[in-house]
């Protein structure tokens, strides 16, 4: 679970890091992927696990358009940039709930038998639920590929070098919004790719984001803003917080650790544990 | 200049004495009980805003966990009412200066955090909060407390026959936020937020009064805060965690502000003004299908508002207004 919470994450962080913007329809993004892996299976019966490269690649392409039509605006205000950006995201999550409600429905749909669904796995004598062991593994490939991605190849360096100095990086003819805007791609593809793994185990309907995004800003914010890998630090600390306070507190307090921890260290180091000052 | 905004507030005051004196007389002419029911909510949400304004527009520290302070209103009101019979007038204050106390015990540590890590902790906080209550059985837990019918005086802050005693609790609660906003914008510690929001770092230079000023605004704010959502708990008759401390409040208190204007006198009110009728009346022309239509809208409007005019629809104004002053 830690390792999806953050892969959610490094989505969100990838974003932020990218340009300071924090996507508080982060959490609908991850609503969107887990209907279209959805409906996916419904019609043409892909299984959930196969269809995510599909799911992420819808994602991606809603990513770069969310950027192009709305997020390139925000960030261009001068008075209250963190208030335009926080507002013009969240009402686009409202709209985004919005519509899934008129489209879909507000019922609860799941997926019933999909490959992995409802299987255990033994390893060492601990059973696991093979959903999640296959989302774990799916993460970490995610989190291999992103890293090498932004380290070894062209469009990475552009990423960076972007997010250093967006001035100098126009001299050299790269195009800002080119990047950033494949960045926003980049950012939700890797919500699309959670959000199909969690689309196996997860009731779906148009709140469900709402409950993972907080979750994922706390991990973002814990493993530090501007870390893709203090993301992925933070979802595996998120993780065992969980499972732990699952065993002292009832059912319905098992977030309060996840949010009693993340006070905990912001009051320590307020910029996470792997934010740079 | 010092003259030029001496005449500013003067002025200010007189039209917001003038507009206090007109919405009391508004019920002569509304006798729709729908339509009065919007206008309560109007001004509640407009002194909600007015009160999130002073810590989050005029001192910077945006927070999106608002909805704590209104829940402890609501809930210290209410627990103390049918738990041990305490008049809502003393449950009120005291829910108000709880909610200030706390705002700023967690002042101390929050006001060390910049930027995205102060709203996510604000809002964190909020969602303990929230969880705290749905898991207290004394209070009530998810399922909320019905308030008792004890009957209909101003004594017991409960009105059966008329909503207008609601509406003129709401106009002063209002009234009340906005001069406090109004009074200390020309305060020490006004001067000190705005110094805060301009330039932290300049800022930190003044060291301790910065600081206490912060605590002042967090405390003002919660307070405020904490009697509107007292005067909500009393208005509905009944309260549950989700429903007073959700965190859909804390963004109902934000927006106002910031479609009417952060960090200014009348920025609050002219958002609330058009935000919450128009809320209302989507809601039950077009949200009444359940579909979603109403939510719809409602974004969208923000997502336009917030890009086009990021000083919010009080810009429309000052803008008109610097035109005509080159002229």
């Amino acid at each position: 679970m830690g390792l999806l919470y953050g892969l959610i994450a490094v989505g969100l962080a990838l974003i932020f890091g990218l340009m300071d913007v924090v996507n508080f329809a982060h959490g609908e993004f991850l609503m969107i992927a887990m209907y279209v892996s959805f409906f996916l299976f419904t019609f043409f019966a892909i299984d959930p696990l196969l269809s995510a490269p599909l799911v992420a690649a819808a994602l991606f392409v809603f990513g770069a358009v969310v950027y192009l039509l709305i997020v390139r605006f925000a960030m261009r205000a001068k008075a209250n940039a963190g208030m335009v950006q926080i507002f013009s995201t969240f009402g686009l999550a409202i709209v985004m709930r919005g519509l899934a409600q008129f489209l879909f429905t507000p019922d609860y749909r799941s997926i019933p038998h999909s490959w992995a669904g409802g299987k255990t796995i033994s390893v060492a004598g601990i059973f696991l639920p093979e959903p999640q062991l296959i989302g774990a593994l799916v993460a970490i490939a995610a989190f291999a590929g992103l890293y090498v991605f932004i380290h070894r190849t062209d469009f990475g360096r552009a990423l960076e070098a972007t997010r250093e100095d967006p001035g100098a990086v126009a001299l050299v003819g790269i195009d800002k919004n080119r990047v950033f805007a494949l960045g926003w791609g980049l950012g939700a593809a890797l919500v699309g790719l959670a959000g199909a793994i969690m689309a196996v185990f997860f009731y779906i309907y148009p709140d469900v984001g709402a409950s993972f995004a907080l979750i994922a800003y706390v991990t973002v914010a814990l493993g530090g803003f501007g870390s893709v890998f203090g993301a992925f630090a933070g979802g595996i600390v998120v993780g065992l917080v969980e499972a732990t306070t699952a065993l002292v507190l009832p059912p319905s307090l098992k977030s309060v650790g996840i949010y009693a921890v993340y006070l905990l260290v912001v009051f320590i180091r307020p910029r996470g544990l792997f934010g740079q000052m | 200049m010092d003259k030029n905004f001496a005449a500013r507030r003067r002025r200010d005051l007189i039209i917001a004495a003038v507009l206090a004196g007109l919405a009391a007389l508004a019920p002569l002419v509304v006798k729709d009980v729908y339509v009065q029911n919007i206008l309560i909510l109007t001004l509640m949400y407009a002194a909600l805003s007015q009160s999130w304004n002073i810590l989050s527009g005029y001192c910077g520290q945006i927070s999106l966990g608002h909805a704590l302070y209104f829940g402890i209103g609501a809930y210290a009101t209410e627990l103390l009412f049918t738990k041990f019979g305490v008049l809502p007038w003393f449950g009120m204050l005291a829910g108000g200066v709880i909610a200030a106390v706390i705002a700023m015990g967690l002042g101390y540590p929050f006001f060390r955090l910049r930027g995205h890590y102060f709203v996510i902790a604000t809002i964190v906080i909020a969602e303990i909060g929230l969880l705290l209550f749905q898991n207290w059985e004394w209070a009530g837990a998810a399922m909320g407390i019905t308030i008792p019918v004890r009957g209909d005086s101003w004594l017991k802050f409960q009105f059966m026959r008329s909503k207008l005693p609601y509406f003129y609790f709401a106009l002063a609660l209002c009234s009340l936020a906005w001069f406090v906003t109004w009074w200390l914008e020309d305060s020490k510690w006004g001067f000190w937020w705005r110094a805060v929001k301009d330039n932290p770092e300049a800022a930190e230079s003044l060291g301790v009064v910065v600081f206490n000023s912060k605590m002042g605004a967090a405390a003002v704010s919660a307070f405020l805060v904490a009697i509107g959502g007292a005067f909500y708990a009393q208005f509905l008759a009944y309260i549950d965690p989700e429903s007073v401390m959700g965190f859909q409040f804390s963004l109902l208190m934000a927006l106002p502000a910031v479609l009417g204007g952060i960090g200014t006198l009348w920025g609050p009110v002219l958002g609330a003004a058009i935000l919450i009728p128009m809320t209302e009346l989507t809601r039950s022309y077009i949200g009444g299908s359940g579909r979603g239509v109403d939510l719809i809208v409602y974004g969208a409007l923000i997502v336009a508002i917030s890009l086009a005019l990021p000083q919010g629809l009080v810009s429309l104004f000052s803008r008109a207004k610097a035109k005509g002053a080159t002229r």
